[in-house]
């Protein structure tokens, strides 16, 4: 009886599983709807602390991957501070002591302007594809859409997260909800798209939480304001320079 | 001895007077050998507790080891030198593996410094037996570190790092020992765990940063590229800083010691001008010129030489007393940067008293010297008249 069960069971989710897309496929249309050849957005991030939220907007230039220029707009403390990241280089000028800091080591891992990201969640390279091996474990419905839910492995030994386990829309091809895990399984960090909007022709996150699972906070808001792709940028915006003009 | 005996009489029956130079003089002498006996102290102690819970007998650093740059932290770990290896066998040397990492005690977020440290090592006094234990991560931590974090025996907490790859790796770590020491450098912002597990944390087998080495060991000349630094260079800071507050203390001295000389040197120039007939008369008797500035020196001598009595009277006891109880220090002395505790026990060397002595004394009969320079142009007859040139 027992010899019977086994590859009827195996031939059931063989049947299933084949009826999912190639993962690598998805992960693939990820990438091409998040990554442009470049884009300038202006954001809002919300800092949930203890002690109340405080919210913090910025400007930013990016070229593909590799090059990034932020500006910070707001609130006034923080307001003419701007960074430049340029590969897995980053540097950072703050109007008050007119100085420009190069942010490597330690410093990498401590908190962007106090948020759940760190300056090292800003180096990542963004394409998924790069980095991990995908599997389909599921299809799950999250926010009334349905989704494919993959676990990726990472491919290389240097990626920042081992794994991760990513929520995407099979319509829009957008990840809604992600964790990300550490070496030894531990959780360290959620996202959640909270709300989506269309532009040029794709969908986009409009309002994102992220969460450092590890401490109490009540997580970090990032609301894209506006964002246009594939504009003419300037090549000098990304150079120190441009830091302190 | 005529002349030693005429300057004591002399200056036994300036009465007052004298006693008021004297007494002022001896505060100065006790004041500067109890303030340099506080530096010696302050060095011995910080030296002493640095050697005991950092040092050892010095260390052998990664080339790229820069404990003022953390930058450079990620880069500064290799694998352990044979020669070095061949110590740590023998139990003479101690290897100690650092990486930068994030703790979580309560949901809270702080930077750390991750150290391995072999649990078995006697080279340094961390209690380090205790990291012998447990299936969990068992963490050492300082009574600093455990009050900034808030975290206490038996308590859990999040460690997040990245290994030699940069991948993000978690775990629970337990506090199971919580080691108090003067020493701030191996307990602000420290987290000890047993090296074997940290290799294996970050992927790093058989690596360390630095090297202690014992005490007694000897030194190899060579270990690989990694650098020996000596006790002269690792304690240089300290020896700075007592250098930088001894050049403080002496303006002090100065002022304190200065003020004393300046009444000797007062009293000598009052003295001078109200015995013009004594002078006078004393050369009429017969008494040379030499005489008399030996006799006036020397009573200005005495003021010194009973200053070290007197200070002896009040200052041995007072100085013994703060041997034996030390110098209670507020606790925010601990941000000082050394390791001095909460008492600091002076230190009287006798080159100390013998030099401070030696220093009045000869100060005071200098002082009181110069004004006695005019006695060699005096004329007896114009002594007697009591006119003085």
């Amino acid at each position: 009886m027992k010899n019977g069960i086994l590859p009827l069971l195996g031939l059931v989710l063989s049947i299933l599983h084949a009826q999912y897309p190639p993962a690598e496929e998805i992960l693939k249309k990820i990438d091409a709807n998040l990554v442009s050849k470049n884009r300038v957005a202006v954001t809002t991030m919300i800092i949930h602390g203890r002690r109340g939220s405080r919210s913090v907007s910025a400007k930013s230039w990016i070229q593909g991957d590799e090059k990034s220029f932020t500006e910070y707009l707001a609130p006034p403390r923080e307001k003419g501070t701007k960074m430049l990241k340029i590969g897995d280089r980053l540097w950072m000028y703050s109007p008050a002591t007119d100085r420009i800091i190069r942010i490597a080591g330690h410093m990498l891992r401590q908190s962007l302007m106090g948020s759940d990201l760190s300056y090292e969640d800003m180096m990542e390279d963004p394409k998924l594809s790069n980095l991990y091996n995908a599997e389909i474990v599921g299809s799950e419905e999250l926010n009334n859409r349905d989704c494919w839910v993959l676990e990726l492995t990472a491919r290389t030994t240097d990626v920042a997260y081992y794994s991760r386990r990513v929520w995407v829309d099979k319509e829009r091809s957008l990840v809604l909800k992600e964790n990300r895990y550490a070496k030894s399984g531990k959780l360290l960090k959620t996202t959640e798209v909270k709300e989506v909007f269309p532009v040029d022709g794709r969908w986009y996150p409009k309002k994102i939480l992220f969460k450092d699972m590890l401490s109490k906070g009540k997580g970090t808001e990032l609301i894209i304001e506006s964002i246009e792709f594939d504009v003419p940028i300037p090549d000098y915006i990304f150079s120190k320079a441009a830091l302190r003009k | 001895m005529v002349t030693l005996k005429l300057a004591y009489k002399n200056i036994i029956g300036a009465g007052l007077r004298t006693w008021l130079n004297v007494v002022v003089l001896s505060f100065s002498f006790v004041l500067i050998i109890w303030t340099q006996g506080l530096y010696k102290g302050m060095n011995q102690q910080a030296s002493r507790a640095m050697k005991e819970m950092e040092l050892g007998g010095g260390q052998f650093w990664h080339p790229e080891y820069d404990p003022y740059d953390p930058l450079t932290l990620e880069d500064s770990h290799g694998p352990i030198p044979e020669e070095l290896q061949v110590l740590i066998d023998k139990g003479e040397a101690v290897p100690i593996l650092i990486t930068s990492a994030t703790i979580y005690p309560d949901g809270r977020f702080q930077t750390v410094q991750l150290k391995g440290i072999l649990p078995e090592q006697s080279i340094l006094g961390l209690p380090t037996g205790s990291l012998r234990n447990g299936q969990e991560l068992p963490v050492l931590i300082g009574t600093r570190m455990a009050k900034s974090a808030n975290l206490d025996i038996g308590d859990y907490f999040t460690i997040r790092w990245r290994d030699a790859r940069g991948v993000f790796d978690a775990i629970d770590g337990k506090v199971v020992n919580i080691f108090r020491t003067t020493v701030g450098a191996v307990d602000r912002g420290q987290i000890w765990v047993p090296i074997d597990r940290l290799r294996e944390m970050l992927g790093m087998p058989g690596e360390g940063t630095i090297v202690v080495i014992g005490k007694d060991t000897v030194v190899p000349e060579k270990a690989g590229d990694w650098v020996f630094r000596n006790l002269d260079y690792l304690l240089r800071e300290i020896a700075e800083v007592i250098r930088t507050k001894k050049v403080g203390a002496s303006i002090m001295y100065a002022l304190l010691l200065s003020m004393a000389l300046l009444a000797i040197f007062d009293t000598q120039v009052l003295s001078l001008f109200r015995r013009r007939k004594e002078m006078g008369t004393l050369m009429a008797l017969g008494m040379t010129r030499g005489m008399l500035i030996r006799i006036f020196t020397l009573e200005g001598a005495f003021h010194g030489i009973l200053a070290v009595l007197v200070g002896a009277v009040y200052g041995v006891p007072l100085l013994i007393w703060f041997e034996k109880n030390g110098w209670p220090l507020p606790d925010y002395a601990d941000d000082f940067g050394m390791a001095l505790g909460n008492t600091l026990y002076p230190i009287y060397g006798a080159w100390l008293v013998i030099g401070t002595t030696l220093l009045i004394l000869l100060a005071v009969t200098i002082v009181s010297f110069l004004p006695t320079r005019r006695i060699a142009k005096l004329k007896p007859t114009d002594a007697l008249r009591g006119k003085i040139s």
